[in-house]
């Protein structure tokens, strides 16, 4: 079966297997033949791609949940999608989603995913309780920050490389609503958004869509996207209806002339004292969920996302250095979502740290690899590191100068021989 | 409304419990082999759609126990899905009459067993709903996989003689054929993506043809006009196709 992350790019040809009960999973782990574990393939490049695959699809039961404190467990192949759909009528909610609900459980952990709350929440491993991983010897061991805490540091934002997480217990939080009070407030230039960032600082979610073709003046112009939970109002599932792109759907309609033309009519849709109202949850956090297959409108040689954080120190001048880079590309980027990042975690390999990070989706061209050479030097000299789940090209330098936690990393995979079972094309790649 | 799936570990009967549970809050029983992934899909279930479920042991070639199960079961069904099934190895079939006789009777002989059974208590009840997974493998032999088709075949010839035999006692059969479906039965083999169904998306169509008191529908819908094709190849050309 032919394979690719969320990118399109690369491709691998991969024998893919399934399982729905953990014995199975012990088996395949058994044959000592390296493999990657795949949950909804979201990861953007090449972290769930390997010749052998273990797809945790049908490992996706929800094991127990308690109404009164809302400690969830459930399989690692169960959906966010999945969670909010059974308990957001209910009124409890993740505590920390990315920006699409499409990913399983065991991605998120993985991945140590973040989300618009960042700055207050933290990753999606500080919701994890506990949780349940197979090790190369057909062991299973829960681990949680206390109990083989070696484990767990290692398996959130660890991209499978630590084991199959097979099951977790996830905290969720309680809402009275599932409606969003959103604010959107418009930023005249890169200083003028980060200082609505450090304005804004108590918000509970917070997130900027910058237009990266701005030049001059208006460079970093962007509209900062607030949000809290409504405090009351309905708890209803209200799905938008979704739209599918078409496999033929022509690339080159997403080229620069029409990103211009959408990034003008995006920042001009708000006026200069910015919009408030009140929007349902599924639309304040997983806007492009609407449009299923979404990443068929970069047609057929796929894209790339390139999100890096840089530390906050510095950060401004970087990112002005940055941006002006990439303006003068002339290559277009709709994409592009800048925040500010809470502190970093005890996670070996988890990417968040005190510091911006923005991310970029750029269609596969052949001006983009000399770019982003650029921008990983530019990266680098800020002190600053490339997110794993999104990558598809960084070269192992790049992750060695970005990840302190990498030597511990790599000698705990020695350790419980792991290094010979768990591989990715990823992992490959940049030799973890 | 009590929905009893047979073959509950089935990726398809799954989904149409799940349906059934989100949309009916019906009270949902399992029926399988392997108890363990029984029990774990139940409490999933339960947990989910805040609805009942329970799982059942049941072996569709323990043909001497299909009584005691259907007297068994917490209250009589409303709606019974036959989900159950073996594609088995077509090639090891031709050499092994214990691989033949496991397709023919797991997908024909069981089904006919415990549906006889199910089918005459809703006949007495005067109402229900029995839905059959067929295939549209049934519905044209082919090299490929002409045991596990010819077993499908019977089944459905078995299905439409139970509809007008129904018919009269206001019971419903429905006669599903899907297309391909990523499942575990078909995790091997190399689908095409554009004609291949997810369980969810079967499982939809399956509830809303129950809703809509249909007698056979094909899911998804492409397939009534590629069967359309295939079954109008006249059969000098068909024996030399390669399909
Ligand atoms: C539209 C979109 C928006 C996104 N927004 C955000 C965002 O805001 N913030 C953010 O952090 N990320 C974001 N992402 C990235 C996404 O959240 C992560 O890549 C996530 O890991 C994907 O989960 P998945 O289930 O699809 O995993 P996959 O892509 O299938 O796998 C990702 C990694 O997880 C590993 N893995 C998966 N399951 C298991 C398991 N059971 N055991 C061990 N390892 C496992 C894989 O080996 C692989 O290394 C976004 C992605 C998309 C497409
Ligand atoms: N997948 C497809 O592409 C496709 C296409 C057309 C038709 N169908 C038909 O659709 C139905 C559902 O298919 P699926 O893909 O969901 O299959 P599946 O996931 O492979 O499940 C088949 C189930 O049948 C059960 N089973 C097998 N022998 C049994 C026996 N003797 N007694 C009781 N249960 C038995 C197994 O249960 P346990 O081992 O857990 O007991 C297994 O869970 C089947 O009838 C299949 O033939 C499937």
């Amino acid at each position: 079966m032919r394979l690719s992350g969320w990118g399109r790019f690369p491709w691998c040809e991969a024998r893919v297997r399934s399982f729905a009960q953990a014995g199975e999973a012990a088996s395949f782990v058994g044959r000592e033949q390296p493999f990657i574990v795949r949950g909804l393939g979201r990861s953007y490049g090449d972290s769930a791609l390997a010749q052998d695959i273990l797809l945790t699809r049908r490992f996706n039961h929800i094991l127990d949940f308690c109404p009164s404190t809302g400690a969830l467990s459930c399989e690692a192949g169960v959906s966010l999608d999945e969670i909010i759909a059974a308990f957001l009528p209910r009124g409890w909610f993740l505590p920390v989603v990315p920006g699409t609900r499409f990913v399983t459980v065991g991605g998120a952990i993985a991945g140590d995913v973040h989300g618009k709350n960042h700055h207050s929440a933290g990753c999606f491993s500080s919701c994890v309780r506990s949780l349940v991983l197979l090790l190369p010897n057909g062991e299973v061991r829960t681990c949680s920050p206390t109990d083989n805490r070696d484990l767990f540091t290692a398996t959130c934002g660890g991209m499978g490389l630590t084991g199959v997480i097979l099951a977790a217990e996830l905290a969720l939080r309680s809402v009275s609503s599932s409606m969003i009070e959103q604010k959107v407030v418009k930023a005249r230039n890169l200083a003028h958004t980060l200082e609505l960032f450090e304005e804004h600082g108590d918000a509970e979610y917070s997130v900027a869509w910058v237009d990266t073709l701005a030049q001059g003046e208006g460079s970093g112009r962007s509209l900062l996207i607030l949000g809290e939970h409504a405090p009351g109002g309905p708890l209803r599932l209200a799905e938008p209806k979704a739209v599918t792109i078409p496999s033929w759907f022509p690339g080159w309609l997403l080229g620069r002339p029409v990103a211009k033309i959408f990034n003008n009519l995006k920042y001009s849709s708000i006026s200069a004292n910015g919009a408030q109202g009140v929007v349902p949850l599924h639309s304040f956090f997983f806007p492009l969920d609407g449009l299923l297959e979404w990443n068929r409108l970069y047609g057929r040689k796929g894209f790339t996302q390139y999100q890096f954080v840089i530390p906050k120190q510095g950060g401004p001048e970087g990112l002005a250095a940055i941006l002006s880079r990439i303006a003068g590309s002339g290559l277009a980027s709709y994409l592009a979502v800048l925040k500010l990042f809470g502190p970093a975690n005890a996670n070996m390999l988890s990417f968040p740290m005190a510091g911006y990070t923005l991310a970029l989706d750029f269609k596969i061209s052949s001006g983009l690899p000399a770019l982003l050479h650029d921008l990983d030097r530019m990266v680098r000299e800020q002190g600053g590191r490339l997110y794993l789940a999104k990558d598809a090209r960084m070269e192992p330098a790049m992750l060695e100068a970005g990840y302190p936690g990498l030597a511990e990393f790599r000698d705990l995979r020695r350790h419980y021989g792991m290094d010979t079972v768990f591989s990715s094309l990823q992992s490959k790649r940049l030799g973890v | 409304m009590h929905v009893l799936i047979l073959g509950g570990n089935s990726d398809v009967g799954a989904a149409i419990a799940a349906v059934f549970a989100r949309k009916q809050g019906a009270f949902i029983t399992l029926a399988s082999r392997n108890m363990e992934l029984g029990a774990k899909k139940a409490k999933d279930i339960t947990v989910r759609y805040q609805v009942e479920a329970r799982a059942v042991s049941f072996d569709a070639l323990d043909y001497d126990s299909h009584v005691d199960f259907v007297v068994g079961l917490e209250s009589p069904p409303d709606v019974v899905v036959a989900a159950f099934g073996y594609l088995g190895d077509q090639e090891l079939a031709q050499q092994d009459f214990q691989e033949a006789r496991r397709i023919i009777e797991t997908n024909y002989l069981g089904a006919v067993s415990i549906l006889e059974i199910l089918a005459r208590d809703m006949e007495q009840r005067g109402r229900g709903t029995i839905i059959g997974l067929g295939s549209v493998a049934g519905l044209r032999g082919r090299q490929s996989n002409y045991i596990y088709g010819s077993a499908k075949g019977g089944f459905l010839v078995y299905l439409s003689g139970l509809r007008n035999r129904l018919h009269k006692a206001g019971v419903q059969v429905l006669t599903v054929l899907p297309g391909f479906v990523a499942t575990k039965m078909t995790e091997h083999l190399d689908l095409p993506p554009k004609l291949t169904a997810t369980p969810e998306q079967v499982a939809r169509d399956v509830y809303s043809a129950f809703r809509f008191k249909r007698n056979v529908i094909y899911t998804r819908w492409p397939w009534r006009w590629i069967m359309t094709v295939i079954r109008s190849i006249p059969e000098f050309l068909f024996k030399r196709t390669d399909i």
